[in-house]
């Protein structure tokens, strides 16, 4: 029960959250809700699990499962776009898709063992007292990757020109279309964007984080987690960080808590009966809907709410709203 | 590109057959590609399909092993119609389910009734429990949606992996069968009436007589009807359709649903109380599902146990939408689907039901756009 050791696996494990957490993010400002989540994810992992397998490569796993996560996302955008289908049951039918292509894809995968991502230290930083254990030393180099996106997200949608572009389409789509922006191209785009960041969160889980391809219990609904985060979030990337290495330090720390025979001085429960392990398990999800919940009260107080057009089609001459 | 695609909004409203012509169109396509890909990595579609089919379908037995998988999924089916109608998406069915089945076990587990308590009764307190459990596991979900506008996808979701953990809590702890992951075997009391109980009473009585009856009986093959699984939950399920149907499509209320799904502005001008009519569509949602959960406990596994779901609660959602949200639609959906997921579970690899199903309602969405558009290759 270190709290450093914890931290650090917490940070490790949050990396696969805030991945998820950011594409969504950046999908849903576009005015596109895609709960294929779960789906993008699992191809994610067991494409770059098997391409690492195959070429012992694990950086070319890496991008194949950006692009395996980015195509499972453009059936998503075909539909909702062009088609104008419900944007809800269209994510939903993905997470099926993604699920069943990714267990028929990753039949045998199972107990094998490819390279994986390498564990780094950064010079310089990890020998600052507390912070460099937690946070820069013998960490897999996706989580300095996901260190870089939360500024990098933050920045691209609040101070640039295209990031200007992206809260429009996904605000008031008719407005933008009259500016000249291109908003089922660019919707496009942000959906491969977030189908992009599903994959890669799926291969953290496969090839850094906890490697190893296990069928649906390699992301055990942390697809669904991270949905709840975007709203927890109120789509902001650094609420989603806070959120997303929140809940990967309290997915570590129920697993830690199982493990010792005394907690604080006191017998350990759990060790005794690791029945109770249930209701800790329990807690991820409960909490998800809690956070919901708070995030709710916030945003009402804030005056704060989903994008405007958020899983709206837009029907280009149609109507202007 | 020479050709360019161009959507024409339908002005006049598509011939009625035109529905059921894209649904079936959008099942062999789902078909068609995954058969291809089962193709790619070195499988034998035909082969497959041939044995899905005699697997479902191929003789009486098999068939009655369909109906039982899609007893469950006739119920969950209709849970997602009834929370669909209103633009309400219940994804929860699934931990309703175990809730449903959890409640009904209370009767014999806790237990509520004495262990000598009539069939009739037992049969009748389960169906109740269960109901209550799916509602309440409705409710919440619910209650946070009118009260704090939480998103009902995201919390019945979560309430999904609750009630599962829930459940193997119990099994694994309080009632656990000699460390097994399931409850002792309930009393025959507590057990749905089966096909296969009706074959052992007129075997004895035929051996005792040679009438004309006993010959007609074994001409039409009355021994085949032993070992049938097929139980009275079915009976619920079809029961349930009815009502449903009745509910949604002739009652006051079921047009307040209609509205409030459609037009919820219209539904507020009109005075209708939105917020009440959340936690009741799901509740009465939940409810279905719940009792789809008792059905599988007393009609099947007899105990409760871990994992009686292969994900029936998921399937009902897809169910719900290839049956267009229409009650009696539901019933050979649900037997395509049962059928489905009996074949597929002994087909390798273990994905491909799964990844059938996603194609399905992939398809189906996609396929609406028939319904409201006009496809034109223009110059």
């Amino acid at each position: 029960m270190d709290p450093i050791i914890i931290l650090h696996a917490g940070l490790a494990t949050g990396t696969v959250l805030l991945f998820a957490t950011i594409g969504e993010l950046i999908t849903e400002r576009a005015g596109i809700l895609n709960l294929g989540l779960e789906g993008m994810m699992l191809i994610g992992a067991m494409a770059g699990f098997s391409t690492s397998l195959a070429t012992n490569n694990p950086w070319l796993g890496l991008v194949v499962a950006m692009l395996a996560g980015g195509a499972l996302s453009m059936a998503h955008g075909l539909v909702t776009i062009h088609f104008q289908a419900d944007q809800v049951v269209s994510g939903l039918s993905l997470t099926f898709l993604g699920t069943g292509i990714a267990m028929v894809f990753g039949e045998g995968l199972t107990g094998q063992n490819p390279p994986t991502i390498p564990v780094i230290d950064i010079p310089g930083l990890a020998s600052i007292p507390w912070v460099g254990p937690v946070f820069f030393e013998n960490h897999s180099v996706l989580v300095y990757v996901g260190y870089l996106l939360i500024p990098a997200a933050w920045y691209f949608i609040h101070k640039t020109r295209p990031g200007m572009h992206l809260r429009a389409i996904g605000e008031k789509p008719e407005a933008a279309d009259t500016m000249g922006v291109n908003v089922y191209r660019l919707r496009y785009f942000y959906v491969f964007v977030g189908g992009c960041l599903a994959g890669l969160a799926g291969a953290t889980i496969s090839l850094a984080v906890s490697p190893g391809w296990y069928s649906v219990q390699t992301t055990s609904g942390q697809g669904w987690i991270a949905i709840g985060l975007v709203i927890f979030a109120q789509w902001d990337p650094l609420r989603a960080a806070v959120g997303s290495y929140l809940f990967g330090a309290l997915r570590r720390g129920i697993l830690d808590l199982q493990g010792p025979p005394t907690l604080f001085g006191l017998t350990n429960p759990l060790y005794v009966n690791s029945n109770w392990g249930f209701f800790l398990q329990m807690t991820p999800y409960i909490l998800t809907i809690l956070a919901l919940v708070l995030g709710a009260r916030a945003a009402a107080k804030k005056r704060i709410g989903a994008p405007a057009a958020l899983g709206v089609p837009y029907i280009r001459g149609e109507r202007g709203l | 590109m020479p050709f360019k695609l161009v959507l024409e909004k339908r002005v006049k409203d598509v011939p009625p057959w035109y529905p059921f012509a894209t649904s079936i169109g959008s099942v062999v396509i789902a078909f068609i590609i995954s058969g291809l890909i089962l193709k790619l990595i070195g499988g034998q579609p035909l082969e497959v399909a041939r044995y899905f089919f005699t697997a479902a379908f191929g003789s009486w037995a098999a068939f009655s092993d369909t109906l039982v998988k899609a007893t469950p999924l006739i119920l969950v089916g209709l849970a997602c119609t009834v929370a669909f109608k209103m633009k309400l998406w219940n994804i929860g069915a699934e931990g309703q389910f175990y809730m449903g089945a959890f409640f009904a076990s209370l009767v014999v587990l806790l237990p509520i009734l004495p262990p000598d308590s009539p069939k009739i009764v037992v049969i009748g307190a389960m169906m109740v429990m269960g109901m209550i459990g799916g509602a309440i596991w409705g409710f919440i979900p619910g209650y946070l949606k009118a009260r704090f506008s939480i998103n009902e996808i995201i919390s019945t979701l979560m309430l999904n992996y609750v009630a599962i953990l829930w459940n193997n809590f119990w099994i694994f702890n309080t009632w656990s069968d000699a460390g097994f992951q399931m409850t002792p075997t309930f009393p025959k009391s507590a057990w749905l009436t089966r096909v296969t109980d009706y074959a052992r009473p007129y075997k004895a009585f035929m051996q005792n007589t040679d009438s004309g009856l006993t010959r007609f009986l074994e001409s039409i093959g009355l021994e085949r009807i032993s070992g049938m699984t097929l139980h009275l939950g079915v009976v619920f399920g079809l029961i349930a359709v009815v009502i449903v149907w009745w509910l949604l499509e002739r009652s006051r209320w079921g047009y307040e649903v209609a509205l409030i799904g459609d037009n919820p502005h219209a539904a507020r001008y009109a005075g209708l109380n939105i917020a009440r009519n959340i936690i009741l569509v799901m509740m009465v949602s939940g409810a279905l599902a719940g009792l789809a959960g008792m059905s599988e406990v007393t009609g099947v596994v007899h105990r409760l146990q871990e994992r009686i779901s292969p994900g029936y609660g998921f399937t009902g959602i897809i169910i719900a939408w290839l049956a267009k949200l229409n009650p009696f639609a539901v019933v050979p959906v649900a037997i395509l689907f049962g059928g489905l997921i009996l074949a597929g579970r002994e087909i390798q690899p273990s994905g491909l039901a799964m990844m059938l199903q996603g194609f399905i309602l992939f398809m189906i969405i996609s396929s609406d756009v028939l319904l409201r558009y006009k496809i034109r290759f223009s110059k």
